[in-house]
């Protein structure tokens, strides 16, 4: 983080696992809001439970709610519409934002208030210890799903566009350029904008999964992104282990 | 007396009540029998230069009010049995967080869908102990459309004065009973203290009540539902900090019941027998002891317009005072339990759960066979 992003920050340091992909993600969240020079008094962040949630609060200097489980985008909505003036940014994990509260997620997509979310996707449960979510790909190990997960996974980009989404996005932490490109574009969009971001979870994904190493998992991460024009040459099922990049818009 | 008078169902009284009280942010979900006080804001809300949302459910809706609360807004929802329970949830988030919010619930017979239609008062436990962890929130019981307006007014009062979700704890009964409502202004209204200088969750003020400011303030909140300092930071490993905030949660309630509890006493001064009765079951109480006394038996009748906090001080004034007490409610007890936790005297339940309103005979008959 240089110097001159500090002023969005008001902790020292973040409670994330070294070598988490959520204190990148926090850093592209901020330059994005501090290059759009958002006004801040009326900037609100809103997040549900689990590691990603923790990216807006208490880390950043600006009106943080801080929600239960799955509730955010409820929460979000709630807010935004008391007063259209705040510019609200959503900030949660894949398993708070498509498991729990995935009725919230498409219903908020489907309204259109302009509301931005940021998913911080893991492919996993962090926080309470590594268990399998809807994003988890098809054969990755969990807590649960010890033989490898046999679930196909969400692809959440698709499922918010379904919903009416106007701007969807999806990019790994590697590419943060794109990334705070991405999260300007879906705040500025007049209406629901989302942006998926792929963020490697060490501690809990890449241990069970022989990726120990954090080259090793950035590398296997960034080595399953295929752009939406390779993924039109793949079969359905093969991108149940992969992550389709790029941006998604009318 | 101001304000012009109509005749109205109870729950377009309390649509109009929360208008007046300067409601701005409805957000809800469809469900019997509450749903006409959604179809009135729906119309009326926007109107007025608030806020209406049909939200996805009521986790949707619970959520919605608290984060409209905190952007500002004076917001309410009205529901019933299976929503209160998908509720519970963001219950105890808005009494952890000391949102003020304002909840109508129009009690159904239950358990789960049981009959929608129909009558009952089974949710008074529910909204005190159904959320999680200990809070405190208000829960206020009308037995007519006068009162569907007036104390959905008062429950928006007590919701900003305390910082705590308040409860309108109706029924089918009286949220669709059709009387005159006088729709008056006689009353003050309650603002928020939206000081950003001082912490908005800790305070040394005997009432414990800490400023609450708004998004858009500048006051950079931390707002979260896990334990936390004066200034919203998470501490969630600190038994001195959740100890101190739990404990001023409940106690800013506790300890104003004085301010907060309110009850309708009648013909008590020389009664041998006090009914307790409480939402539509005390229009038939009062039915049944004005019945009473022509029949010579010095009944009275202490109608319970607060039920939390718990009117205890009120009920232990029966004590010695009465003979017997007998509570008839559309429950299996539920107020009935609470008053024998206060009283030494013989305390008897008049439970009917059967969906419909107990009838005044009712309370008659169990009045005799108990001083036989
Ligand atoms: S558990 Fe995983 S996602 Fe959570 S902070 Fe640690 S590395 Fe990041």
């Amino acid at each position: 983080m240089t110097r001159a992003m500090e002023h969005w920050l008001r902790t020292e340091h973040t409670a994330f696992c070294s070598g988490c992909g959520h204190g990148i993600l926090l850093g592209c969240v901020i330059r994005a809001v501090d290059e759009l020079e958002i006004d801040r008094k009326n900037l609100l962040f809103v997040s549900g439970i689990g590691c990603a949630a923790w990216i807006p609060s208490p880390n950043i200097q600006a009106d943080t709610l801080h929600t239960l489980h799955g509730r955010a985008v409820a929460y979000a909505t709630g807010a935004k519409l008391a007063n259209p003036r705040l510019t609200v940014i959503v900030v949660s994990g894949d398993g708070d934002l498509s498991s729990i509260g995935g009725n919230h997620l498409i219903h908020a997509a489907r309204r259109n208030i302009d509301l931005t979310v940021v998913c911080g996707n893991n492919q996993i449960y962090g926080m309470t210890g590594g268990q399998t979510a809807p994003s988890t790909p098809v054969g990755a190990r969990t807590a649960t799903d010890p033989q490898g997960n046999v679930y196909r996974p969400f692809d959440l980009c698709a499922v918010v566009r379904a919903a009416g989404a106007p701007y969807a996005a999806r990019w790994p932490v590697t590419r943060p350029m794109s990334l705070i490109d991405s999260i300007k574009k879906a705040v500025k969009t007049d209406g629901f904008g989302f942006v998926e971001a792929i963020s490697p979870c060490p501690t809990q994904f890449g241990r069970r999964n022989r990726l120990d190493d954090l080259t090793k998992l950035y590398d296997h991460l960034v080595g399953l992104c295929v752009t939406r024009e390779e993924a039109k040459k793949m079969k359905p099922e093969q991108l149940w282990e992969r992550f389709v990049i790029g941006e998604y818009h009318d | 007396m101001s304000g012009n008078v109509q005749i109205l169902m109870g729950n377009h009284a309390a649509a109009e009540g929360a208008l007046a009280a300067g409601c701005t942010f409805y957000a809800g979900y469809p469900i019997t029998p509450s749903s006409e006080i959604l179809e009135r804001l729906a119309e009326k809300l926007p109107a007025a230069g608030g806020a209406f949302i049909q939200m996805e459910d009521e986790l949707a809706s619970i959520s919605a009010l608290v984060g409209a609360a905190w952007a500002g807004a004076k917001s309410m929802t009205a529901t019933s049995g299976p929503g209160l329970s998908l509720m519970m949830e963001g219950l105890g988030y808005a009494a952890i967080t000391e949102t003020p919010c304002v909840i109508v619930d129009i009690q159904r017979a239950g358990p789960a869908t049981g009959q929608a239609t129909r009558v009952a008062s089974g949710d008074i436990i529910q909204v005190r102990y159904g959320s999680h962890g200990d809070y405190c929130p208000i829960a206020l019981s009308p037995w007519s459309v006068q009162e569907m307006y007036d104390l959905t007014i008062r429950a928006f009062n007590l919701a900003e004065r305390y910082r705590v979700p308040a409860f309108v704890m109706s029924d089918e009964s009286v949220g669709h009973l059709r009387e005159s409502v006088r729709l008056h202004r006689d009353f003050e209204i309650v603002e928020r203290n939206r000081d950003i200088k001082k912490p908005p969750f800790g305070t040394d003020a005997p009432d414990g009540v800490p400023p609450m400011p708004a998004f858009g303030d500048g006051a950079n909140l931390l707002v979260t539902g896990s334990t936390h300092d004066e200034w919203g930071y998470r501490r969630v490993d600190h038994p001195d900090q959740h100890t101190r905030l739990v404990g001023r949660i409940n106690k800013k309630i506790l300890d104003h019941a004085d301010d907060i509890v309110e009850v309708d006493a009648r013909f008590l001064d020389d009664a041998e027998v006090a009914v307790v009765a409480y939402g539509f079951t005390g229009r038939s109480a009062l039915a049944a002891v004005k019945r009473l006394r022509k029949e010579g038996v010095r009944a009275g009748l202490l109608r319970l317009i607060t039920l939390w906090p718990f009117p205890e001080k009120e009920i232990r004034a029966l004590d010695g005072q009465v003979e017997k007490i007998v509570v008839p409610e559309m429950n299996r007890g539920q107020v009935a339990g609470l008053v024998r936790q206060h009283v030494r005297g013989d305390v008897v339940s008049l439970c009917q759960t059967n969906g419909e309103a107990i009838e005044p005979v009712a309370i008659v008959d169990k009045v005799q066979e108990v001083l036989a």
